[in-house]
This record gives C-alpha cells, sequence and structure tokens, in this order.
C-alpha cells in the first residue's frame, strides 16, 4: 500500500492554492501513517475550520471537519468512547491558538491520546490573510496593516508547558524530519504535538517581501536552527538573532495520558 | 428521588455511557451522579473546560455509536448553540439537558425559570427544527430522559430536556421500571451514500470505526457528505430535509395529556405549571376548565389544540414572559392569554384561581 | 391530609437534610406521598436556608408549600425570614437553645443545639434532635419511619450517635407535651 491509496481520489482538485504547504505537511502524516501500518477503517481524522482543516475531507477513513477552534474537544470524545480508534487532529494556528486556545491547553493537560499536526502558516488564511496569534511582530496582513504590533505565540513551548507527552517543530522544507517527527508522535502513547511551520505564498508571502514561494521556502531553510543548537549558543553567550524559529524534538516522555488503546 | 438524579438515571438506564459536562448550578448534581456512575459501568465520564468543549465531546463520542448526554443551565447553554448547530446540521444523535434558571446572563443561579424555550427551538443560527421535552416531576426526569435518547436516535437530531431549577432540585416519589425501552439508531446499509435519506427522511447512521469512511462536517455537503457550499439547490433540499424530518413527524413525536376537551376556557402547559393547573382543576372540581399539557414542546404539536373543538380562550402560565403562548396564537384564532412568571416562583394555584375569576 | 412542613436555620445546620429524611421516611416507609423543595442561595453555610415537605396521602399536584401548618425553626434569621407569619393555627418546634422571638401559634420549645452539644457531644445532631421532636409531636409520620429514614441517610459509622439523638428528640417533646 502507498501512502496515496488514502486520499479520497473523488475530492480532487482540492481547493489549496498553488505553493501551498499544506499538502506538503497531508503527505508526510500519510506517509507516517503508511509506514507504521494503520488501518484505514480504525482511523479517524479530525479538524476544525480553516485551510489546514479541510484536510480531513481529503482522506479516505472517517473524518469529522468540525466548527472553529473545537477540533480537540470533538477528537476527545471520540478517543475517549472508542480508544481502539487512532485519532489524528489537522488544525491551524488560528484555529487552535485563537479561538481553541483553552481547549489545546486543556488538551494537553489531559494528555489525550491523539496525534495533533498544526500547519502554523502565521495567518488567517481561508479569510484573506488576516493576524493571527503566530504572526510575527511587526509582519503585515490585512487586520495589521502597520506590521503586528502583537507578540507571537510560540506554540511548541506552550504544549510542552501543558503537558504533551511528545512535541516536535519542522517545516514545510524539512518533509524528512517531519514525517518521522508525526510517526514519533503517532508512537508514543499521549496527546503528541507536531508544529509544521507553513507557507502561505498567498496571504502571507505576498504582503511580506516572501513573493515568490520558494522564498518563502527558503526563509524557512536559513531561519530555522535546532532548539538544542541555540540552546547551546545562548549558554555560550552568544546572541541568537529573533527571527530564527527552533526546530527539532521539543519533548518526549511518558506522563500519564488518557485514552491510551487498552 | 432528587430530579436531576432521576435524570442521570433515566440516562443509564437508556444506555448513555458518555457524559461530557461542565458544572453550573441548578445542574451539577447531574455530571456528579454521571461521575460517580459512568467509571463503574465501563461508560466515560470527562468534565470539559466549558460549555463549548462539552457540546464537542459529546458530538464526537455519538459518532463512535455512544449513547451521549451533557447537562447545563442557561449560560452554559447559550455556550453550547454553536455545536448545537453542528449537531443538528451532521446529524448527530445526542441529548442535552438544560436545568433551566432565571435569566438572561448569570440572572438567578439557584431559582427556576423556562425562559429558554425558544433558545432551544431557535437558538443556533440559521434554519433548523430540534425536539424537546418537558417533564413536571421527577417520574418525568426519568421517563423523558429515556424518550429523549430514544428519539435522538430515530430522527438524528440533537434532543433536548428542557427542565428547571424547580423540578431538578426537587425530591419525591420515583417508580423505576426493571427495563425501559431502548430504540437503536438505524445503521446504514453498506453500499448507501452516507446521507441519502430513507423514506422517513433519515439516513442511516455509518458509525466510526465500522470502515464507512464517512466524511462528516458542518459545511452544507451532499449525499456523500461532501462540502458543496455554493449550490443554492443543494441546500435548500438538505436543510428542508433536516427541518421536515422533525416537522413531517410532529404527531408521532407528539405526547401530550388532556383533561376535560369541552370545556371552553383551556390551560396549555408544560413543565412545572402543570401541576398548578392540575391543582386548580383538582381544588375546583370542575369540569368546564380545560388543560393541555405538554410533554413534547418542539415540535409544537398544533393538532393537540383543536382536540379542544369548544375553546373559547387558551391561558398559557409560563416561567417566562410567554415563549410558548406566542406560539399558540400562530395556531388558533381564539384568544391566547398568557400568565407570565418572572423571579423564581412557581405560579400557585391561588393565582391561577384569581385569574379564572377575572375572566369569568 | 396534606401536611406542609418548612424548616429553616443557617447553611450547615442540615436544614435540607431534615427535609430528605422526613420525605423519605414518609414514601419508602410510611406508603404517603412527599415531594421536598428547598430555597437556597449561594453560601454553602451560614445564610438563612429553607427547605419544605409536603406529605400526603394522595398523589401531590402543585409541589410549593403555600400554607404550612407545621415549622421546625433553628435559627434567629430563619425565624424571622420563614417562621414569624406562621398563622395561629400552625405548630412550630423551635431551638429554644438559638431562637430568641416566639411566634403566635402553638409553639414547641426543643433546646436542641444544646442538648445535642451538651448531652450528645455532637452539635451537629442538634437536626435530628428536632426531626424526632417533630415527629413526636406531630405525627406526620411514624416513629419508625423516621428512624428507617435516618438510618438510611447518615453517615456509616454515626448511625447509634443519630439515632441516640433522634430519641433525646422524642423525650423532650413528650416532656413538652
Amino acid at each position: 500500500m502507498s501512502y496515496q491509496d488514502w486520499f479520497r481520489q473523488d475530492r480532487l482538485p482540492h481547493i489549496y492554492c498553488s505553493g501551498c504547504g499544506n499538502g506538503t505537511v497531508i503527505n508526510c502524516t500519510l506517509m507516517a501513517v503508511d509506514e507504521l501500518g494503520w488501518k484505514e477503517e480504525e482511523t479517524v481524522f479530525v479538524s476544525g475550520i480553516g485551510c489546514s482543516s479541510r484536510a480531513s475531507g481529503y482522506i479516505v477513513t472517517d473524518s469529522l471537519h468540525t466548527t472553529h477552534g473545537r477540533a480537540l474537544p470533538f477528537a476527545t470524545g471520540v478517543k475517549l468512547s472508542n480508544p481502539d480508534l487512532n485519532v489524528v487532529v489537522f488544525t491551524g494556528d488560528g484555529d487552535l491558538a485563537a479561538i481553541g486556545g483553552n481547549h489545546f491547553i486543556h488538551a494537553c493537560r489531559r494528555n489525550i491520546d491523539l496525534t495533533v499536526i498544526c500547519m502554523n502558516n502565521q495567518i488567517y488564511g481561508m479569510t484573506g490573510g488576516q493576524g493571527s496569534p503566530t504572526t510575527p511582530a511587526g509582519a503585515l496582513s490585512t487586520t495589521t496593516p502597520y506590521g503586528s504590533s502583537e507578540p507571537a505565540f510560540d506554540l511548541s513551548e506552550l504544549a510542552v508547558a501543558a503537558g504533551a507527552n511528545f512535541v516536535a517543530r519542522w517545516t514545510s522544507y524539512h518533509v524528512k524530519e517531519l514525517t518521522r517527527a508525526i510517526g514519533a508522535g503517532m508512537r508514543t502513547p499521549g496527546l503528541s504535538f507536531i508544529e509544521t511551520m507553513t507557507q502561505c505564498p498567498t496571504n502571507y508571502g505576498r504582503r511580506n517581501k516572501l513573493r515568490q514561494v520558494t522564498d518563502q521556502v527558503e526563509f524557512m531553510k536559513n531561519h530555522t536552527a535546532l532548539r538544542q543548537k541555540l540552546d547551546r549558543m545562548r549558554e555560550s553567550g552568544q546572541k541568537v538573532p529573533t527571527d530564527i524559529i527552533a526546530i527539532g524534538e521539543f519533548v518526549r516522555r511518558d506522563r500519564p495520558a488518557m485514552g491510551v488503546r487498552r | 428521588m432528587q430530579g436531576n438524579i432521576a435524570c442521570a438515571e433515566g440516562a443509564i438506564a437508556a444506555g448513555c455511557r458518555f457524559f461530557g459536562g461542565y458544572p453550573i448550578t441548578p445542574s451539577t448534581e447531574i455530571a456528579e451522579h454521571m461521575a460517580a456512575k459512568l467509571p463503574r459501568i465501563d461508560g466515560v465520564f470527562i468534565q470539559m473546560e466549558d460549555e463549548l468543549a462539552s457540546m464537542a465531546s459529546i458530538i464526537g463520542a455519538s459518532w463512535t455509536g455512544m449513547r451521549s448526554m451533557t447537562a447545563t443551565s442557561g449560560p452554559g447553554f447559550s455556550l453550547m448553540m454553536e455545536n448545537i448547530g453542528f449537531a443538528v446540521m451532521t446529524e448527530t444523535p445526542c441529548v442535552v439537558v438544560n436545568i433551566q434558571r432565571g435569566g438572561p446572563s448569570t440572572g438567578q443561579p439557584t431559582m427556576g425559570a423556562q425562559g429558554d424555550m425558544m433558545q432551544c427551538r431557535f437558538g443556533s443560527h440559521g434554519d433548523y427544527s430540534v425536539i424537546a421535552l418537558s417533564p413536571a416531576s421527577v417520574q418525568e426526569m426519568y421517563e423523558l430522559t429515556v424518550k429523549a435518547f430514544n428519539l435522538a436516535d430515530e430522527f438524528r437530531v440533537p434532543v433536548f430536556l428542557m427542565s428547571d431549577e424547580i423540578v431538578g432540585h426537587m425530591r419525591e416519589r420515583i417508580d423505576i421500571p426493571d427495563q425501559v425501552p431502548i430504540i437503536p439508531r438505524k445503521p446504514l446499509q453498506k453500499g448507501t451514500l452516507p446521507f441519502h435519506p430513507d423514506a422517513d427522511l433519515v439516513p442511516g447512521f455509518p458509525q466510526f470505526g465500522e470502515g464507512y469512511g464517512v466524511h462528516v462536517t458542518g459545511l452544507t455537503h451532499d449525499e456523500r457528505g461532501y462540502p458543496c457550499a455554493t449550490s443554492p439547490g443543494l441546500h435548500e433540499n438538505l436543510v428542508m430535509r433536516l427541518v421536515n424530518k422533525i416537522e413531517s413527524a410532529r404527531d408521532r413525536i407528539a405526547d401530550y395529556s388532556i383533561t376535560n376537551p369541552e370545556a371552553e376556557t383551556v390551560f396549555v402547559t408544560y413543565g412545572p405549571p402543570a401541576r398548578s393547573v392540575e391543582q386548580v382543576v383538582r381544588d375546583l372540581g370542575r369540569d368546564d376548565i380545560g388543560h393541555l399539557r405538554l410533554r413534547v414542546v418542539w415540535p409544537f404539536p398544533e393538532s393537540a389544540l383543536k382536540l379542544f373543538a369548544s375553546a373559547k380562550q387558551f391561558l398559557v402560565p409560563e416561567m417566562n414572559m410567554g415563549q410558548v403562548a406566542r406560539e399558540i396564537e400562530r395556531h388558533v384564532d381564539q384568544p391566547v392569554i398568557p400568565i407570565p412568571k418572572l423571579g423564581g416562583n412557581l405560579h400557585s394555584p391561588d393565582e391561577l384561581k384569581a385569574r379564572l375569576e377575572v375572566l369569568h | 391530609m396534606r401536611h406542609e412542613v418548612r424548616f429553616s436555620g443557617f447553611g450547615g445546620q442540615g436544614i435540607i437534610l431534615s427535609a430528605v429524611i422526613l420525605g423519605r421516611a414518609a414514601v419508602m416507609y410510611d406508603s404517603l406521598y412527599a415531594v421536598q423543595t428547598q430555597v437556597y442561595g449561594p453560601e454553602a453555610r451560614g445564610g438563612a436556608s429553607m427547605s419544605a415537605v409536603i406529605i400526603d396521602d394522595e398523589p401531590i399536584l402543585y409541589p410549593k408549600v403555600t400554607s404550612p401548618d407545621i415549622f421546625v425553626i433553628m435559627s434567629q434569621e430563619g425565624f424571622e425570614k420563614y417562621g414569624a407569619q406562621a398563622p395561629e393555627d400552625a405548630t412550630m418546634l423551635l431551638d429554644s437553645s438559638l431562637v430568641h422571638s416566639r411566634p403566635q401559634c402553638r409553639v414547641i420549645e426543643i433546646p436542641a443545639t444544646r442538648e445535642a452539644k451538651e448531652k450528645l457531644g455532637r452539635e451537629i445532631v442538634a437536626n435530628i434532635v428536632m426531626l424526632g421532636a417533630l415527629v413526636s409531636a406531630t405525627r406526620v409520620v411514624t416513629e419508625t419511619a423516621i428512624e428507617k429514614a435516618i438510618l438510611d441517610s447518615v453517615p456509616k459509622g454515626t448511625e447509634s450517635l443519630n439515632l441516640k439523638a433522634m430519641k433525646r428528640g422524642f423525650e423532650l417533646a413528650r416532656v413538652v407535651e
């Protein structure tokens, strides 16, 4: 079986813009699922609202495309009532960190056995490019026309602090690492949070001097560094530029978890 | 037994094995009882972070085939409206208990009211129909909770048990049957499109984990379950079906009792005011006072009103400003006289008798 | 015959539990009908709390108390709020160690809190002393029924203390009579 067998062929073409990073993340997810040998009938994809959340509809398994921000409590109900199901949540930065922020921290605290994949494109793509809780300070969006004046959330650090058993951050450039991280998350009992920085050429890049898709992918390549390396730099007194994004595995631990297959 | 406990016991008897809730007066005893009981019978109790999440969790659980429930009061009910709409659109069976208290806003947490009757009918956005039951005794808390689960599964719709602080916190005698009737969900026939309705306008249920590979979305969807949000005809047909599967079954869903159908003066009640009227009828010993006592309020059983062929006026005591009286007005030519009561107390029989004096 | 019994005191005295026990005695052990209701505020302790039981030999329709014929009053604030208006043909049992006012109606003074504290060693059973006195003085339920209902309702290990309190209530009411 190939990961491509997991796609609903009759749903194509998808709604994503050309150059969008979400497709890469979906491919990486399905490659990880395929490698793990999960069965279609035992797997459920749950999502909220936004570009990222349309992903669940392109996959052949049972899927629940829910309300804005609420994917995690829906997934909690699915997983706790049938722990034999593998439950994966697709979400985005607006869905997860703004309207769904409270559900996010509580799902991490409960450490429910879910795999949560956040496509963080730092913008509300579907509604036309409004600022989100992860829009970097100074970045332009339709609701931050003079540059965002708010500090951004670090979602992975938040998940670590809230108690998730597995947390990693990669980007849509880091395909192999991302696939491995998703697989590792899926194998870890408890809540696994995999954050993926994702390019949105239409609504983020275009407004922020990253006009070409490749500009944004290059940016993710050049402005990321392993978390451990950044820590070492800080320890040795070196200055880390503020626009460098930490990537890699943030935590892998064994806190008590809920909804684990019996 | 207390009304709230009877509700929880009725749910367990009906096979409810998932409760997601958030504490709120005066409904909390239901959550507490479920928290104590469910883990002992292989069920799941979870206290969610808010009522948005509670409603979401019971919908998620329902898709795995579980009978699921939440319980709340006005402020929490308002928060649930978003996902109640989702349950309607996705045809997810579930039971929502509202132990009503005085509103708006935080209002009177420890006092009874019936102020959410219109909210349960119209509170989420868009056009839709639901089923709402209204118990007047501890016995009915039990029986109507069981009935709520059966209706939810039969019609694939959220069903509301619209109780209130008075009945929820009242303790009285209850007879618990050895067994309750259970009408299970009709499964989807393999090979049928997941949202293709049968003759009763209700599609079979494609339970998660059974290999159906169903996509469930709150977006307007076709019979495959696929989003199709820009076709006017498809949207119209879907919404009309969601409404008609309930409204066309009004008479079948209806549940009421009738006293003195020849009367000219007819009380219409649901919930605790029913008992005030029954007291009046018993005290006065008169057969010229009619009483239509509704256990199902939505869909509104308008044909029951016609059974009072000689009616000259309908009196509607409600613990709100006349929410259901307004509905009755739509269906009859006779005068409809609301008898509103706010503040948390129930209409006393003397008050109603005085009202009758004035009218005669 | 419909009896309406109203209990009032401050939160924490077991005012609601007393009503629950009385209703239970009527329904479970005397085959009567009963409805128990209450009025309460946000306080878990303190404040004036009120609960009521209607006992009848036919099904109870209107579930709220309209004109109580029996009062059990265990605090001054409770008296002022829920007891002062008692009609003349009512019967009132009051905790004479805590309530200094007296009503117009027939009154039975039971120093329940003092008795509970001094004779029984636990102030917490004052409400059970009052319940015993209530049953002895009014016969709204039988003595056997209230005993069984008390045993159903009190925490394990406190049964004999509570039965002693109940019996002390029986005696005190007889002495007053």
